[in-house]
């Protein structure tokens, strides 16, 4: 396969053997966790008898490979789960049963996703005019006070903690200046306009801290781009420095911007803790550190697949379009 | 012409006491000339003269850069010391267009070639988005861009070295210019390449009247190209006059020293060393071939080539850029492994690198490593071969270093220390640490300029003479392949065309190809120059 559309393809098929293989890892090193899961599952009250049953329940005296293998099986194809008294269907993409509360881990992601979507997709928006538009300034004020004071704030940007800057906001805007109501958070679908309102403290704190990261590199690029040959080209014919700037220098720093970009949109899909925890949004953060807490297996493993689906998508996504931002890469 | 009525008879370009200072460093000293217009003035000069930092001068492209520029500049009407940034952009690219030197990276690779000549257009005229990029079109139809149309829609990566070159005039060309800069605007390219350029530039201005300021380190090039020449050296006029009386009969010893480094194409070799008998054969390779890539991707770099080296001759290698001269030269020292064929070392097949036969790189300054001393550099084939004793290892490499004419103090100096010039002796030092029979060169003398570049050869020739060296002499340049060789290889695609004695293969060629190369070469004889121009227009290329 040659072409574009063979380049789309391999990175597809590239993309799911990743994932394969990290959900073999996930398995493995999530089940050969010391701790016995049964008694953790069943309470401290549970007799030694009762302790057995629920192991049976869980196929925790299977061998390891063979519960891989029912743990595939309930991914492609579904899986019914008998709690003792009752059974209950999962129907495929089925991650398994939460142990605390028989919840399906499906479900669980489901309802949690698009807090953590609307939080992720809402900041990179932000971070990335904040970012781009700080790092393009610094550059068009090169040399200046200006340059010196913005590379001063992003890098006060990049050492200050989510929690910090969130706070901050959190105390003067709802607090003292009571401009907006403490975040609470409301489905997009139940009301844009309130959803909007209430999530914008939780996306000005992340991205005042990543536009920091993005500011530095989309100067860094420029600058970068300003000292070769053919922006020389085109100020020996007369072009200004607008043009230089936002047609030549800014367009070397496109490439750059997609792959980081890439990385932090993926990871920030698996959950931003600090900021879900901090303005109370009930998001994929939030359910993994509960999960983890207790030992709820099922639930950190499928959410740590989910975010590293994510995180593979989102860069075999930047792979395409760094390819397309940058036609001298050689597709292969 | 308005403006030829305007100022009738005002030059074109006015330089009066031009000095540019960056630093301490005074780059241009007191540099006076006047180019009338339509007519062609070359400054000619070798690398830190100063001839680029008077090409910028004249766009004013030192402003803001921190460089001093003093004295008079007037080129199309337009006093550039002292005109406000606003006239100056007019000027440049409108009034006075620039070709620069790299064509690759002096276009912005992330945009279409027609998108970046129709945006110069538009910065000089009011022309719309669709009438800039139709004007693209036609600039690079003129420049002889096959299928102006759809390869104006290619990016700079897309096209050939020749070809990028030519896009840099069209966009030179976009707004009608008086005045073209041109800045060593063929030296990267090949030598067929460079004849094809050479003549362009002289069409177009036979056509339009354009004046050109030519840059460039190449005599040759010069004498292809202008009326009239100004010797450059530190920042200084040494001489300046017509392009026959400099070339032909030049009054400061400095020129004379110039043009007589220059390697002639058209004269046999001063001396040879070939030994009367046939010697007996050290190198031999027989039917290599080299592939890269695999399936519909492979190319053959190198494809079914044989050949004999003697104890103690020259054989060049001669070729153009991919021609697959140095994967050749890698696989006779056996850096390379071959994909099919052997190389025989005294008769018995060898497979990986050879003590015996050594390696002179192009570039001397990537060549060498520059975290470590060049005593270390020259050291490491010794401790390679074993040798442990350290005050012997010191005590060879000061030897070698005194053998290729630098100083044995130098053992503990870095490469950034030295000139191109002795790097590429350190580079040699290297090759002969190992004690070796045969030593490929592979353009060891395309970075240097042509006074050092006659050093460094007869230095070769020097060593082969006393060391009974065999040299395999790998280059582009048929002049240079010509005063060292032998016997002499042109390669073409992979294979070699044309083998035999060096003067046979020079004055007679039988090859049409060789023959093309041939009259590519830039005659030093402004009239000869002329002659083969018109004779290159019937060769046409195939």
């Amino acid at each position: 396969m040659t072409g574009f559309g063979g380049f789309i393809l391999r990175r597809a098929v590239g993309a799911l053997v990743t994932l394969f293989a990290l959900s073999v890892i996930i398995y493995v090193v999530f089940y050969v966790t010391p701790g016995n899961v049964a008694q953790i599952t069943c309470g401290p009250r549970c007799s030694p008898a009762q302790v057995q049953q629920v192991a049976g329940q869980l196929h925790l005296d299977d061998p390891l490979y063979a519960r891989y293998w029912h743990f595939l099986q309930g991914l492609f194809v579904g899986q019914d789960y008998s709690t003792g008294t009752s059974v209950q269907h999962c129907s495929a993409p089925c991650l398994g049963l939460s142990y605390q509360s028989d919840q399906q881990v499906t479900e669980l992601i489901l309802a949690k996703l698009p807090v953590t979507a609307s939080l992720a997709l809402g900041a990179m928006v932000l971070w990335l005019v904040i970012g781009v538009g700080t790092g393009v300034l610094s550059v068009w004020r090169r040399g200046r006070l200006t340059e010196r004071l913005l590379t001063t704030l992003t890098l006060a940007g990049m050492s200050t903690p989510v929690f910090v800057i969130g706070l901050v906001l959190m105390i003067v805007v709802c607090g003292q200046l009571e401009l907006l109501p403490f975040p609470q958070y409301v489905a997009f679908t139940d009301d844009p306009e309130q959803w909007a309102w209430n999530l914008l403290l939780p996306w000005l704190s992340l991205a005042l801290i990543e536009s920091a990261t993005y500011a530095r590199l989309t100067r860094a690029s420029m600058l970068e781009t300003l000292a070769e040959d053919h922006v020389r080209t085109f100020r020996a014919y007369g072009v200004g420095e607008r043009g230089i700037i936002w047609r030549h220098a800014l367009r070397g720093a496109v490439a750059p911007l997609i792959a980081v970009n890439a990385n932090n949109i993926g990871v920030l899909f698996g959950g931003a803790v600090l900021t879900e925890t901090l303005f109370g949004l009930p998001g994929i953060g939030q359910e993994m550190v509960e999960a983890v807490k207790v030992v709820d297996l099922p639930v950190v493993v499928g959410m740590v697949l989910v975010t590293g689906f994510f995180v593979v998508l989102a860069n075999a996504v930047a792979d395409v379009l760094y390819a397309v931002a940058d036609r001298r890469v050689v597709l292969t | 012409m308005s403006e030829a009525e305007k100022a009738p008879s005002r030059s074109l370009v006015e330089v009066t006491d031009l000095t540019v200072e960056f630093g301490e460093l005074r780059a241009v000293d007191r540099l006076s000339f006047r180019l009338q217009r339509g007519a062609a003035l070359a400054l000619v000069g070798e690398s830190g003269s100063g001839k680029s930092t008077v090409a910028a001068a004249l766009l004013g492209l030192h402003r803001g850069t921190g460089a001093r520029v003093a004295g008079a500049i007037e080129v199309a009407g337009v006093d550039v010391q002292e005109a406000p940034e606003q006239t100056l952009r007019r000027l440049r690219g409108g009034k006075a267009a620039m070709v620069f030197q790299d064509p690759l990276s002096s276009l912005d690779p992330y945009y279409a070639i027609g998108d970046q000549i129709a945006e110069v257009y538009r910065v000089h005229t009011r022309a719309s988005r669709r009438a800039a990029r139709a004007r693209a079109v036609e600039v690079l139809d003129r420049v002889g861009i096959p299928d102006a149309v759809r390869r104006s829609r290619s990016r700079p990566h897309e096209f050939s070295g020749g070809m990028r070159q030519r896009a840099l005039i069209a966009m030179a060309l976009a707004c009608e210019p008086d005045l073209l800069i041109a800045d060593e605007p063929t030296t990267a390219l090949d030598v067929t390449v460079q004849a094809q350029i050479l003549d362009l530039l002289h069409t177009l201005r036979e056509e339009m009247g354009t004046g050109l300021l030519l840059v460039t380190h190449d005599v040759g090039v010069a004498a292809e190209s202008v009326d009239e020449v100004l010797v450059m050296r530190h920042g200084r006029s040494v001489e300046h006059g017509p392009v026959s009386a400099v070339l032909g009969s030049p009054e400061q010893p400095y020129t004379r020293e110039l043009l007589g480094a220059v390697p002639r194409v058209d004269v046999p070799r001063a001396s040879s060393e070939a030994p009367e008998e046939p010697a007996a054969v050290v190198l031999e390779a027989t039917g290599l071939r080299r592939e890269f890539g695999r399936g519909k991707r492979a190319l053959t770099a190198v494809d079914d080539v044989s050949l004999t080296i003697h104890r103690g001759e020259t054989l060049g290698i001669v070729g153009e850029s991919g021609s697959g001269k140095t994967t050749l030269g890698r696989m006779l020292v056996g850096l390379l492994e071959p994909t099919a064929g052997e190389v025989r070392y005294d008769g018995h097949a060898r497979v990986g690198v050879n003590p015996a036969v050594q390696m002179v790189f192009q570039d001397p300054v990537s060549s060498l490593n520059p975290r470590r001393s060049v005593g270390e550099s020259i050291a490491d084939p010794l401790r390679a071969r074993g040798e442990g004793d350290e005050r012997r290892v010191r005590g060879r490499v000061r030897e070698l270093l005194e053998r290729v004419g630098l100083e044995a103090a130098h053992y503990d100096r870095y490469p950034h220390e030295f000139s191109g010039g002795q790097r590429q002796r350190v580079g040699i030092a290297r090759a002969l640490a190992a004690d070796p029979r045969v030593i490929v060169c592979d353009e060891p003398v395309s970075a240097l300029d042509v006074t050092t570049q006659a050093h460094v050869i007869a230095l070769l020739g020097e060593l082969q003479r006393e060391l009974g060296l065999a040299l395999v002499f790998v280059a582009h340049d048929l002049a240079v392949v010509r005063q060292v060789s032998d016997r002499v290889a042109v390669m073409r695609r992979g294979r070699i065309v044309e083998e035999g004695p060096a003067d046979e293969v020079y004055d007679n060629p039988q090859d049409p190809y060789t023959k093309q190369l041939l009259a590519a070469v830039p005659a030093l004889d402004p009239q000869i120059a002329a002659q083969r121009r018109a004779a290159r227009r019937e060769l046409a290329v195939v």
